[in-house]
């Protein structure tokens, strides 16, 4: 398909960009394959580059032959774009329309980026489980790296090579796969160096209503406990949530058959609930009312304080059984892919000091997200303002970098990198010219040939000159485990991704920066 | 003292609400001025003291099994939490802190006992470390256009005005008189500030006394006299600060609101800001939400939406706001009342004047527009805090609000303000404790009679010495971009809670590290290392005297050069080579004067360093992110090596920083 087909006019002069907290500027508009560029043809004056892969929705105004676009990202920008002559701004809009919904993966400007820096260090080979298992291998010999998910039969969305107790053979470990939703049987998420303890996740257990068992499943759980000891299963659902999934062939652990394992029940929202949160909150922000019962009422209705709360406090929980209880723990939810996931990462956040660095957080999101099988292509599709019928988007990713500022917030001299570092990782995860976000799970990512053909995140974001707007210049190296309150009083609002400033806290750090 | 039935208990806990593991038990002891718990504990002898006058209310609770609960709550929003073994000790601690907490005389209160260590000419002397007349002259003030009227310095005219009041030139004392009378409390319009630039002023008065229908010339000339001493502008605004239904009420009481037909060119304004009673139950409401003890989230929104507290915040805002750009952007004056002008007035003037004035922003400048704004034009602090024994309903956290429209407008301008949270929150604490004579009284004229400044101490100087706890580290002066005025956005989402009030003993729910206090120590380090250089420019100078003298021994000045830069330098220090270097050319002819002992030079000499200094501070804060920036980058070895080892050539050192 040739994008030229679908660019009816590629160039409107005199159109005037407005975005919220920045002068006007009026210049060119042109439409490319991938982006809506504007430039006033001036210098020092700056362009507007927009993927269309950002662009969430559109809105088209008239007034005479004065046409208006007012544009949506998903990255929460809002822009406005005042186009004279009628007819050329309706091509634009058909135009952005039309190229900001393509659904070929194929056609995503990843895979015509052409990167005008040197790849020093390719971020497709940073992070790969053979090192992180050499890391474990030299705290421990409990662990071996299994291939039995080599062509991706036994579970599509682990990656090919997974970290399983020695003792536990490839045969048991797909006994125990086809007992877990969708195959996603426990491994390995976390060694905690101080005690030895582990954490791992999975997805939840077939049990159904007939209450099926699987002794490979418990055996290879028990085969983490050290004797005597007991462990914990962190089930991110309710109880009621749980019973209910039984009657759909999922469910929990029952106590007869996990005797070491006590299972907690914790009540992090389900992805589509998270979707309409996040809707409701942009809503909230976007409202005109200037009225403070309004903002406050719906702030509390999109309950995304709450869902930070939820998830912080899961967290802060797995992270206690480990370090202060001395317990392993198994956290899942019911697919393992979302709330599992956050609540693993936070809680390395909080008891690893590795992951605080910029490395150890991208090692993290590879490992935790990327790797773990979050489904990013599918989460981040659509956002808050998109018209489209929800499919399976949620802010789940964004959730959990709402997380992780709460907790540079409470401890803001413990992170080597600083908000503007989340920022970045929240823009990219929605539409970026690079390849890392693309695809839900590592064999889509190696269908795709990601690594030959498109560029890593990484491998831009690691170069000095990217780096240094991502320091924070507070930064101490803290060895302790770090414990945020999760009490409402403590826990903000996160403003920048809600664009909801001129960015105080940036002007804040440049401040510190500049002294 | 007579009202202490039990001056000592033993083996009482002091239970910590947040976490029973702190709980500790100890001996209470009352004294005429503090609640004192002493901890038993070995090593950390815990003392915890508090004011009576900071009490606001003890309740026994019902017995548990561990014994008697008494609950202090505290005008600082410290909640203290004992528990005596005995019925009885229980009682009579409740009996006397309940009688010592409500002091029934001034004569009573902590200021009057609170003697410490300082001579009588130091008092006093305190008592002078600010002075509102140099205030007004800051503004410009007397002028061709305004002077001091002598009319209230027997407060006979105004009984809760300052003697000292500003008012056009141009008003005779016949029409101020007139003008007094037709306002509730004889409060009549007077200046509370005068920006030099354009010559608008805010002006506050009290309501008039127009009833239906009722007129008076003399105020009305009165208000077109303050119009045309802005001599720029063809109109003044009139800002009722009540909501319009508070004010249309008072009119049946014979009081009321500026009838646009019968004063001249002014355009009337409500503002509706809720009265002393709703904001005082706010207050309340929102006490009760940062005291829940692990709420969820939803609970707390909801609390929060409830109590209203943003809300009121937001009009105070909006109030302050709207005048502020009044004066700086229309250059036309105001004149600001509420129903007897020393409540939501001095709010809304205090707000603006930090809005549009930066001196306000700064430690200095926030001491002088407490002075002015509130405690000379009285506000009545004695009743709204109540350090008396008197009428609950005269109490209502006024002052708490204007603190925290200062607070709010710090989160949104981080670098606008030279003072940071810890400065309100001691402001605040001290307006309640009674601790110094600054917040007594309702008026000058009772602090007059009751001889304040003769009788206790001032704060001010004691908040001054211990600025640098108050500074904010990320404080720039220059605001030049907007000729001062801040605009603050006042979406409803810009309004936040303020935790380090509310919940300020709730340690558990502070962040565990600090912005404010890593920056600080980096300055403090910085400026450390500045002394220390200063020293060896110092000893450098010296030094270079010397070796000027003995010109010929070539070989000897290297060596001694190359030792001073190996020596005792602290790696660090190298970090700021340039600074080094200016100072060492700029440090050695100045040292020479000095031992010349010339008094001439020795002020050029003043003057020099001075200068030296302030170029000094500014390379120190690049040095100290430097260093940040190359710890968070994982360097360890901060100096760079070539710096140390050949300063001459690094005389670009701060631009690499």
């Amino acid at each position: 398909m040739e994008f030229a087909e679908l660019i009816k006019t590629p160039r409107v002069d005199g159109v005037v960009l407005h975005r919220p907290f920045m002068p006007t500027v009026e210049g060119t508009l042109c439409l490319t394959g991938h982006h809506l560029i504007l430039s006033s043809r001036q210098d020092n004056t700056e362009e507007l580059w927009l993927l269309h892969a950002n662009i969430d929705s559109i809105e088209k105004r008239f007034v005479g032959s004065l046409g208006t676009i007012i544009v949506k990202c998903k990255d929460l920008r809002v822009i406005q774009l005042d186009i004279p002559g009628m007819e050329e701004c309706l091509n634009i809009a058909s135009s952005i329309e039309a190229l900001s919904t393509l659904d070929s993966v194929s056609l995503m400007y990843p895979f015509f980026y052409r990167p005008l820096f040197e790849v020093i260090e390719d971020g497709w080979q940073l992070f790969v489980p053979e090192e992180a298992f050499k890391d474990l291998e030299s705290m421990t010999d409990e662990w071996r790296l299994s291939e039995v998910n080599k062509d991706f039969s036994v579970c599509p969305s682990y990656p090919s090579l997974l970290t399983v107790p020695k003792d536990i053979d490839d045969e048991s470990l797909c006994k125990a796969a086809s007992f877990r939703h969708g195959g996603r049987f426990p491994v390995l998420s976390y060694y905690h160096k101080k005690n030895g303890m582990v954490m791992m996740r999975a997805a939840q257990p077939l049990t159904g209503t007939n209450g099926r068992r699987c002794k490979e499943d418990e055996k290879l759980i028990n085969a983490t406990l050290c004797a005597g000891k007991r462990g914990y299963i962190i089930d991110t659902r309710t109880i009621a949530v749980a019973q209910q999934a039984k009657a759909r062939g999922g469910g929990f652990e029952q106590e007869a058959n996990y005797a070491q394992w006590r299972r907690i029940h914790k009540a992090i929202e389900r992805s589509n609930v998270l979707q309409e949160g996040l809707i409701k909150l942009v809503e909230a922000c976007n409202d005109q009312s200037h009225s403070m019962d309004r903002w406050l009422s719906k702030l509390e209705a999109s309950n995304w304080q709450s869902n930070v709360k939820e998830i912080l406090t899961t967290a802060c929980l797995a992270a206690q059984c480990i370090d202060r209880e001395g317990a392993s723990v198994l956290v899942h939810g019911t697919e393992g892919t979302d709330s599992t996931l956050q609540v693993t990462s936070l809680a390395q956040i909080i008891l690893d000091p590795a992951c605080r660095t910029i490395r150890g957080f991208e090692a993290l999101i590879e490992r935790e997200w990327l790797q773990a099988g979050h489904p990013f292509q599918q989460r981040c599709a659509q956002s808050a303002y998109s018209n489209g019928k929800p499919r399976s988007e949620a802010p789940v990713f964004l959730l959990f970098l709402d997380c992780v500022w709460q907790i540079l917030r409470q401890f803001p001299c413990s992170f080597q990198f600083n908000e503007n570092f989340l920022i970045m990782l929240f823009e990219h995860a929605y539409a970026s010219q690079f390849g890392t976000f693309l695809g839900n799970s590592v064999a889509e990512r190696l269908k795709l040939l990601l690594s030959q053909k498109t560029v890593s995140l990484w491998s831009w974001v690691n170069r000095p000159q990217e780096l240094e707007r991502f320091l924070n210049p507070l930064y101490e190296p803290n060895n302790l485990v770090i414990w945020p309150s999760v009490a409402p009083q403590s826990l903000l609002l996160w403003e920048v991704p809600l664009q909801m400033h001129e960015m105080p806290k940036e002007h804040m750090d440049c401040e510190i920066s500049m002294c | 003292m007579e009202h202490i039935r039990m001056p000592k208990v033993e083996n009482v806990w002091l239970v910590d609400r947040s976490s029973s593991r702190r709980t500790q038990v100890g001996t209470l002891y009352l004294t005429a001025t503090h609640t004192i718990f002493v901890g038993k504990g070995s090593e950390d002898r815990n003392e915890l003291w508090v004011l009576h006058s900071l009490v606001c209310n003890v309740v026994k609770h019902k017995a548990s099994q561990s014994g008697y609960p008494l609950l202090i709550h505290c005008k600082n929003f410290q909640v203290i939490q004992f528990i005596f073994p005995q019925e009885s000790d229980c009682h009579d601690v409740y009996i006397s802190l309940s009688r010592l907490s409500r002091p029934e005389k001034y004569e009573e209160l902590y200021c009057f006992s609170f003697n410490p260590n300082v001579g009588k000419a130091e008092r006093e002397h305190s008592w002078d470390f600010l002075d509102l007349k140099a205030e007004y002259s800051r503004m410009g003030l007397p002028n061709k256009l305004w002077h001091v009227t002598p009319i209230n310095r027997e407060y006979r005219v105004c009984d809760t005005y300052p003697a000292d009041l500003f008012v056009p030139k141009s008003v005779t004392l016949p029409v101020i008189v007139g003008s007094s009378k037709f306002r509730s409390r004889g409060r009549f319009p007077t200046l509370s500030y005068y920006c030099k630039e354009n010559h608008a002023t805010i002006c506050r008065s009290s309501q008039p006394l127009s009833g239906f229908s009722a007129r008076c010339l003399e105020d009305e000339q009165m208000l077109q006299a303050i119009m045309k001493s802005n001599p720029g502008s063809r109109f003044m605004y009139v800002v009722d600060t009540r909501p319009k239904l508070n004010a249309m009420a008072n009119r049946a009481a014979g009081k009321g609101y500026e009838n646009e037909d019968n004063y001249c060119n002014i355009k009337f304004q409500f503002i509706g800001i809720e009265n002393i009673h709703v904001m005082r139950n706010s207050q309340q409401k929102l006490i009760e939400v940062s005291a829940l003890r692990s709420p969820s989230m939803g609970e707390f929104l909801t609390g929060l939406e409830n109590s209203d507290w943003l809300r009121h915040i937001k009009s105070i805002m909006e109030a302050g706001l709207f005048i502020s750009k009044a004066v700086a952007e229309e250059g036309v004056s105001v004149l600001v009342h509420c129903s007897d002008g020393w409540d939501r007035t001095a709010q809304v003037c205090s707000v603006a004047s930090v809005l549009l004035d930066p001196y306000y922003r700064t430690l200095k400048g926030l001491m002088v527009l407490f002075e002015k704004d509130w405690v000379s034009f009285g506000h009545r602090f004695s009743h709204r805090c109540g350090h008396l024994i008197g009428e609950a309903k005269e109490v209502s956290p006024v002052i708490d609000q204007f603190l925290e429209c200062i607070w709010q407008l710090m989160e949104q301008f981080p670098c606008a303000f030279e003072y940071n949270e810890k400065f309100l929150i001691s402001i605040h604490n001290h307006i309640y404790s009674c601790h110094y004579g600054n917040f007594i009284c309702n008026s000058q004229k009772e602090r007059k009679d009751l001889c304040i400044k003769e009788k206790t101490h001032s704060i001010w100087p004691h908040l001054w010495e211990n600025k640098l706890d108050f500074m904010n580290p990320l404080f720039k002066p220059d605001q030049s971009q907007n000729q001062g005025l801040l605009r603050p956005s006042t979406a409803p989402y810009c309004f936040k809670y303020w935790r380090r009030l509310y919940n300020r003993f709730d340690r558990e729910l502070h962040p565990r590290q600090s912005e404010l206090d890593s920056l600080m120590t980096v300055k403090e380090e910085t400026q450390q290392l500045e002394e220390e250089l200063a020293l060896y420019e110092q000893k450098m100078a010296v030094l270079d005297k010397e070796h000027a003298k003995t010109l010929y021994m070539q070989k000897g000045v290297l060596d001694s050069k190359q030792a001073l830069w190996s020596l005792p330098l602290d790696t660090s220090l190298a970090n700021t080579p340039q600074d080094y270097i200016s100072g060492f050319i700029g440090g050695a002819p100045n040292v020479f004067t000095l031992q010349q002992g010339e008094r001439e030079s020795a002020e050029v000499c003043l003057y020099g360093d001075k200068t030296k200094s302030s170029d000094a501070d500014n390379s120190d804060q690049e040095s100290g992110v430097a260093d940040f920036s190359s710890h968070s980058s994982g360097e360890e070895s901060l100096p760079s090596e070539e710096s140390v080892k050949d300063p001459d050539s690094d005389e670009t050192g701060p631009n690499r920083a």
